[in-house]
Formats: structure tokens, sequence, C-alpha cells
């Protein structure tokens, strides 16, 4: 089972995740100016790259919340997470290794 | 245009006895599902608890306000449950948290409601949303093991973290209240097919030991 880093939540098992597809897919400034073509590139056509792949997540069983992540469509392994909306990190760091605990506890 | 009277529709006289709690049914199934000893393990339904949901953006003056009438903080992160005047706050997201109380729900909802006015967030009762199991005994994390994705070893989930997570493909808050206790809160129509799979994960605790 592949563990993936939530921002917010730390790492969880893959299973509470959805996938969202591609990142950094900037909806069209001006559709109405767009040719039919034009507009089914933005809404179909994405990468299929082999290697580092920016992409979309979502922790549907936990928080809720939408992030980022590259992933290597090779070796599944995420070497970086960053909040949506944020640029893609240049230099990914990579992925802290899994043992980043719960810190839980009444306050 | 006739003028709309609004009928007066909040019932005066108490019909609580009325209501049905969403595990009700399976009362004396827990009950009977119960093992003590070295081995034994708990389940009962703690019905009626007040919740309150709340969004609002952490340290923001919305949050400071809710903060002031919960006589708690917010909860910083995830895990974090924070207490006060007989209210548990449990973190959900960076900006949703759920209150849980034994409070009148109307009452609560209403002052946190009156408390957070004119600020950008929310504040509903969701006392009807879930319902509350109560997992108990030395053998709770190893019924809980066998359908939650988290790891509740001690070292890693200590006493006292809540998070959302699954259990048995079910979303569940999971709050450890004890070191051999949790609280597990199940959206209501999911409330039968946890209960009936807890009971299910209990049964072998009932025989001794096999090496
Ligand atoms: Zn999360």
């Amino acid at each position: 089972m592949i563990q993936i880093q939530c921002p917010n939540c730390g790492p969880r098992d893959e299973t509470e995740f959805h996938y969202g597809g591609q990142a950094h897919v900037a909806y069209p400034e001006n559709p109405d100016a767009l040719s039919d073509e034009e507009w089914a590139r933005y809404l179909f056509y994405r990468e299929n790259t082999k290697g580092q792949f920016a992409e979309r997540w979502s922790h549907s069983g936990g928080c809720r919340k939408w992030f980022n992540a590259i992933r290597d469509t090779v070796t599944y392994r995420f070497s970086a997470v960053y909040p949506a909306g944020s640029p893609r990190p240049d230099n990914a760091p990579a992925q802290p290794d899994s043992n980043d605990p719960i810190v839980g506890g009444t306050k | 245009m006739a003028e709309l009277t609004l009928v007066e529709t909040t019932a005066t006289q108490d019909i609580s006895a009325l209501r049905s709690s969403p595990a009700a049914h399976l009362a004396g199934v827990f009950e009977e599902a119960c093992t003590q000893g070295a081995r034994g393990v708990q389940l009962r339904e703690v019905p009626f608890q007040t919740m309150v949901g709340l969004r609002v953006a952490q340290d923001s003056d919305g949050a400071h306000r809710l903060e002031e009438a919960l006589g708690t903080l917010l909860p910083d992160r995830h895990g974090i449950v924070t207490a006060g005047s007989g209210r548990s706050v449990i973190w959900l997201a960076p900006d949703e948290f759920l209150v849980i109380s034994a409070e009148e729900s109307a009452d609560l909802t209403k002052a946190l409601q009156e408390a957070l006015y004119g600020h950008p967030g929310s504040v509903i009762d969701l006392s009807a949303n879930r319902t509350t199991f109560e997992l108990n005994g030395p053998s709770s994390r190893a019924v809980l093991e066998k359908g939650c994705p988290l790891d509740l070893h001690p070292r890693i989930f200590k006493e006292g973290t809540a998070v959302n997570t699954n259990i048995g493909h079910v979303p569940v808050v999971l709050w450890k209240t004890g070191a051999e206790n949790y609280r597990i809160y199940p959206r209501a129509s999911f409330a039968d097919y946890l209960g009936r799979w807890l009971i299910d994960a209990m049964a072998e605790f009932k025989a001794p030991e096999t090496n």
C-alpha cells in the first residue's frame, strides 16, 4: 500500500485519496473566444508523461482538501506535495519517509 | 399581497422520549456481543450527543469569537482535540471543526451562531448527522485494526487523538478517548452496517485464545 503525504493530515493510505488528474491546467481566460477544437483541447487533452508528473489529489477520506503532488508515473514514488494554486516546485524535495506520526492529543 | 403569518412550530412539550437513535434496534445485540476479561471488548451506542459543525478560517476574527464562546481554542492541526466547559472540539480540516457536547443542541448552536454573526463561516447543528459508538476493552484495538487503514499502535495513535478515517469502509471520526477506549462517529445511515461489522469483528474474542 502506498502512503501519500497529505499536507494537512500527514501520511495516509492511498485508499483515503482520490486522483484529480493533471495539475496546472488553467481555465481559459475567455472561453467564448475559443474554437471548438481549442475548447476540446482544454477539456480532454492531457499530458501522458513517463516520469515526473504534476497532478491533483484530494484527501477525500480525511480532510477533504485538494492539493498537488509530483509523482513518478513509472515508479509511483511521490517526490513532493504542495498546495493547490501554487506553482510547480523546480527542485521537488523528496517526500519525507512516511514515519511522521499522527501527533494528536488533548490540549 | 396577503400577509404571511409565521406559525410557531417549536414544540412546547418535551418530545425527547419519542426519539430513537440510529442504532437503538441493535442495543440488545451489542450487549450480547460484549465480552469481559483479558481479551474482552465491549460495544455500546451513546445516543443523542450534541454535535455542531464549524466552518471558519483559523486565526480569523470569527475563529477568535467562536473560541471565546466555546471556552476553548480551536484545534490547530490534525489529530488534536481541544476541550473546555464540557465541550470537545475535533479538528476535521484546516477550516472545519466538530464540537461535541452533552448540552442542549439548539442552545449551543444558537450561542455559537450569535458569536460568529457577521463573520465569514458557518455554525450548523449536526447532532442528527452522526451517532456515537463506544468501543472499550483490551481487544478494542485488535477489533479496529481489522478494518482501519491507520496505524493504531499507541506509539503512533496516542490517547486523546481524533481523526477522520475509515472503519470497515465506512467514513468515521475515530477518537481514542482512553488507553483501551475509542469513540467512533459514523453517519446515522451507516450506523446499522458499522454496528454489525463491529459485532462480527468482536466475535473471535469470545473464544479462548488458541496458539
Ligand atoms: Zn488530509
